[in-house]
């Protein structure tokens, strides 16, 4: 396989975070009543990263938890089955800002599973969606609200987000597959 | 995690990771159980027959619930009300059934080797529901599923089956799952229902109660099948009490931190005392929640059980 592109180096995606978490600071006045909700894996670490920073602007704990949506999904059946995460919601989300945060943002089927696993919990007021990466190719008329980079890619491209919490090390990778 | 079967018809032919990858999506079903709303839309759209041609309540109750809280529809069909009586064979029974466009067959039958007989032709998935004495694969499963929750690991467990091993596909897929996860497995009842053969599994067989649950970290009771014995495999219902039942005296010199376990249903004061089975260390009603997690995960799992595939975001 051919040395994979690097996309966001660990200093870019520290600073690709703090904008992020300061538009979300500025979408949403009352600060006590978000809660950041990831979609496992890649948006767990990310919303537990974003709520860090979060606290630091808005100067209180921001909850974060995340949310299993692989019973959700619309390709269950025609796959093997995926994994399934646990879900861990810090608190109620009845009458909440939820924002849901995913770390690659694709056809957005991922996103529509989410939504319907998240109203399993209860109602929010509202729900916003924060990714770091877009790489394009949706299949679904969701468009979110937060994004950390626009990466347009080719559907034998592979966007690798990875974490120092999970993987040693802060870094995005495009990865190519097989023939271009 | 590893799961690539299209069915569930014994534990004897899954490897250790197979295990854990249903015993991990188990821990997640069962936290689906106690939300408010306790259902997800993961079998949406699809059928599931519960073809129990030997009786059962408790199995076919919490396989039916299971496959509800994952939103598919369910047909009960049962021996006592069917063209099986009719004299149409379980081949064409099922084939029938199939023709209705059902995509899971869940079966129970007397005769070992049904559900690998039913997996040979039907284009759904099957999932054993206990055949004959061979094996109840669900039930090895929610069995291993609550020792991990209460001791966390298996690896040198001592795990003491006790009763009717000889006639029981429980104690089967039981001892499979222990030997395959690590634990160490000892048998004990009479010496009729307890063969000297089961050590050839890598088992411990002993006639003697007491150094049987001595060192037990789990003690699982097997309930006396008396519609399954021949009156020639012991003397009496009291002898085997007083022999082999967990009684208090009993009880009080097990390990502090030992684990009581049922299949169900018990038969209070005859394998184990009355108090005994109600008493904190009893987790036989633990075990009937996790048997709905588990057959959710179950379910779940061969429903995508086609060929290795990778997941798009």
């Amino acid at each position: 396989m051919p040395e994979p592109t690097v996309i966001l180096t660990p200093s870019a995606l520290n600073r690709v975070l703090t904008r992020m978490a300061h538009e979300i600071a500025e979408k949403n006045e009352e600060g006590s009543q978000v809660v950041l909700v990831g979609i496992p894996r890649g948006g767990t670490a990310l919303a537990a990263r974003l709520s860090k920073l979060l606290e630091a602007i808005w100067q209180h704990p921001v909850p974060a938890g995340s949310l299993d949506v692989s019973m959700h999904r619309d390709d269950l059946g025609s796959h093997v089955a995926p994994v399934v995460h646990g879900t861990s919601l810090p608190c109620d989300v009845d009458g909440r800002t939820v924002v849901l945060v995913d770390d690659v943002f694709f056809s957005g089927r991922t996103v529509r599973a989410a939504l319907d696993a998240l109203h399993d919990f209860g109602r929010p007021r509202k729900i916003q969606l924060a990714v770091l990466v877009d790489r394009g190719h949706r299949e679904l008329p969701i468009k979110p609200d937060f994004v950390g980079k626009n990466l347009p890619t080719s559907r034998q491209e592979r966007v690798d987000v990875r974490f120092k919490e999970e993987h040693g090390e802060d870094a995005v990778h495009l990865h190519r597959l097989g023939a271009p | 995690m590893s799961w690539n079967r299209k069915h569930l018809l014994d534990i004897q032919s899954l490897d250790v990771s197979e295990i854990e990858t249903i015993l991990d999506t188990a821990r997640a079903f069962k936290a689906v159980g106690e939300r408010a709303i306790k259902k997800v839309p993961a079998l949406r759209g699809k059928t599931v027959v519960n073809l129990f041609i030997e009786p059962s309540t408790r199995t076919r109750i919490s396989f039916e619930l299971a496959a509800l809280r994952l939103t598919a529809d369910v047909i009960n069909f049962t021996a006592e009300a069917s063209s099986l009586k009719k004299g149409e064979s379980l081949k064409d029974t099922a084939q029938n059934l199939e023709a209705l466009n059902a995509d899971i067959f869940i079966i129970r039958h007397s005769a070992t080797g049904a559900p690998h007989f039913l997996s040979r032709f039907l284009r759904g998935s099957v999932i054993n529901a206990g055949d004959g004495a061979h094996e109840h694969p669900t039930q090895a499963l929610l069995d291993t599923f609550t020792i991990r929750e209460h001791k966390g690991r298996f690896q040198g467990l001592n795990v003491t089956i006790l009763g009717d091993i000889l006639y029981s596909r429980v104690a089967r897929s039981n001892i499979w799952a222990l030997l395959k996860l690590g634990a160490h497995v000892t048998l004990c009842g009479p010496s009729t229902l307890v063969p000297r053969v089961f050590e050839e599994m890598g088992c411990r067989v002993v006639y003697d109660v007491d150094a049987a649950i001595e060192n037990a970290d789990v003690i699982n009771l097997l309930r006396i099948q008396h519609e399954r014995q021949r009156k020639t495999m012991f003397p009496s219902i009291n002898e085997y009490t007083s022999l082999f039942g967990l009684s208090k005296a009993r009880f009080a010199r097990t390990k502090p931190d030992v684990l009581i376990m049922h299949p169900g249903p018990i038969n209070r004061g005859v394998e184990i005392n009355s108090e005994v089975a109600d008493c904190e260390r009893s987790v036989i009603l633990e075990q009937v929640t996790n048997g709905l997690a588990v057959r959710m995960a179950v379910l779940f799992l061969v429903n995508g059980g086609k060929g290795p595939q990778e997941l798009a975001h």
